[in-house]
């Protein structure tokens, strides 16, 4: 696609600001000095993520990322974090990291390995342009049809989290507690 | 019809529906406290009836100045109420107001209406937070705690009915329920209500908890926090929590209304009169429910916050999951 086809093309346009500001807000995420600041920053990158999704016509799984990341995990974020400490202003305790040579290795490690996965799988394909989504009812069909098996599995694998976090936050009673609470 | 005119009259359409509903409920909601205590309520603005309280309210509002404490983090507390009203807003996107009346008919519709208003409890947070006072930081803390835990049985009751009518979409699921013995040629339907009774009965006290209302006002408590993350708040920041508080009453009883009752149909009125009727039937159905919601709110005490989330978690959790499951029963034997 030359420049100017790609200039004429509205979506294009739409995508470039919703990246660009995904990408600034991601990157604020580890910069800004205040944790509540660095929470919100990751709501607005996930949006930008949901709006990505939505221009590739993946709809349940944009609304997905706002219900479930957007709707409930940064909201337990945001709890988690104001329950503890949350002066408002500059946050006088240090959230830098001594290791920062390691953690810039492993990201762009990371990054290296997704960037080799996608161009070894998807080189030089070309996609057609996408008209419309995929109806959730086909989704439904594959999630309980022929990726049953999976999807189970991995719903196990997150009931298992849920009885081991329970099991970890859980405080055992002390005979002498427990007494108390039997006789009211 | 050019999509960005039909996208500029839906706009007007919402631009106008929610300070008008907002005001409309307001005044209800005065009007209807007053006479239940055997007072008149509002009686001399407008010359009768009091009609015109919550327009001199609403320019009271304009009037005031915009404080922001010397303590709040600025950027973050002037964002909080347009991120509250983002929630509510979206809702409208997708709610049926007629045949081929609906802005968007979304092949996701509820999920998508369940999402959008998700977005809604980080704007409460945000404002809790950004206010640096202690009280609207227990407000906030306290209505994210509450909608964390009424989301669940939110979304579950709906799973009922999403269930009988096998499709997401909002106007999908109208059009099942009209549909419903179209089989047996009975030319008659069913709304949800009658074999999803108890989906609408935890629906309905899901949502009154979701809009923080008596009996479920602990975000707000005025005996404990004083106005809880409204604390700091004035002039037309706080005119647009508080439009945001009724209009999102509105959209959720209209998705109630649209869920359980059936919406803009009413049986034996053919689609080309329900054209023009079909958002006043709406509207009706709308009424229904705010009237008890207010109804409710001037009745009960409020509850302690521990017996919140009991009900929540011991009470509705489990008996939404059970009325998914004998719900998916029936529809296989059926």
């Amino acid at each position: 696609m030359g420049f100017e086809d790609w200039v004429a093309e509205p979506l294009n346009w739409v995508f470039l600001a919703v990246a660009l500001a995904t990408t600034v807000s991601g990157f604020r995420v580890v910069t800004s000095p205040n944790v509540v600041h660095a929470a919100l920053f990751l709501v607005a990158a996930l949006a930008g993520t949901a709006a990505i999704f939505l221009l590739l016509a993946a709809e349940f799984l944009a609304w997905v990322l706002v219900l479930v990341y957007i709707g409930a995990v940064i909201v337990l974020f945001l709890f988690g974090i104001m329950i503890t400490r949350a002066p408002t202003g500059r946050d006088e305790a240090e959230v830098d990291h001594q290791r920062r040579l390691p953690a810039v290795l492993v990201s762009a490690a990371l990054f290296a390995l997704l960037l080799w996965g996608l161009l070894s799988q998807w080189g030089d394909t070309t996609l057609d342009r996408i008209t419309a989504g995929t109806p959730t009812s086909v989704l439904a069909e594959g999630l309980l049809g022929r990726f049953v098996f999976p999807f189970e599995v991995v719903g196990f694998v997150l009931l298992a989290a849920l009885v081991g976090g329970i099991t970890i936050a859980r405080r055992d009673l002390s005979p002498a507690e427990e007494k108390e609470r039997e006789s009211p | 019809m050019s999509p960005w005119l039909a996208l500029a009259i839906w706009l007007l359409v919402v631009a106008t529906i929610i300070p008008v509903m907002g005001m409309a409920i307001g005044y209800a909601e005065m009007k209807i406290s007053a006479h239940m205590q055997s007072r008149i309520g509002p009686y001399f603005a407008g010359g009768r009836f009091g009609w015109a309280q919550l327009i001199a309210d609403g320019v009271k509002f304009f009037q005031k100045e915009d404080l922001v404490p010397e303590n709040a983090d600025r950027p973050v507390f002037k964002m909080a109420p347009v991120l509250v009203m983002v929630g509510t807003v979206g809702l409208f996107v997708v709610i049926p107001f007629g045949p081929g009346l609906t802005p968007q008919n979304l092949d996701l519709g509820i999920f998508y209406a369940l999402a959008i208003s998700s977005v809604g409890t980080i704007g409460v947070l945000m404002a809790g937070w950004s206010s640096g006072n202690k009280y609207s930081l227990m407000g906030g803390l306290r209505a994210a705690g509450q909608l964390i835990a009424y989301e669940l049985p939110l979304v579950l009751a709906v799973v009922g009915v999403v269930i009988l009518a096998g499709t997401m979409s909002l106007d999908g699921i109208v059009q099942a329920q009209i549909s419903w013995f179209s089989e047996a040629g009975w030319g008659l339907g069913m709304p949800f209500v009658i074999v999803q009774a108890v989906g609408l009965a935890v629906f309905f006290i899901a949502s009154l908890a979701e809009l923080s209302r008596i009996p479920f006002d602990m975000p707000i408590a005025e005996s404990e926090l004083v106005m809880g993350y409204l604390t700091e708040y004035s002039g037309f920041r706080f005119l647009f929590f508080f439009l945001a508080e009724f209009a999102n009453m509105f959209t959720l009883s209209a998705i109630a209304a649209t869920l359980f009752l059936g919406g803009y149909w009413v049986p034996g009125v053919p689609d080309s009169i329900l054209q023009f009727v079909g958002p006043l039937v709406l509207l009706g159905k709308i009424a229904l429910f705010i009237f008890v919601s207010i109804w409710l709110r001037w009745t009960f005490p409020r509850f302690r916050e521990d017996q919140l989330q009991t009900l929540a978690w011991k009470w509705l959790v489990p008996i939404s999951l059970a009325n998914i499951i004998v719900t998916g029963i029936l529809k296989v034997v059926i």
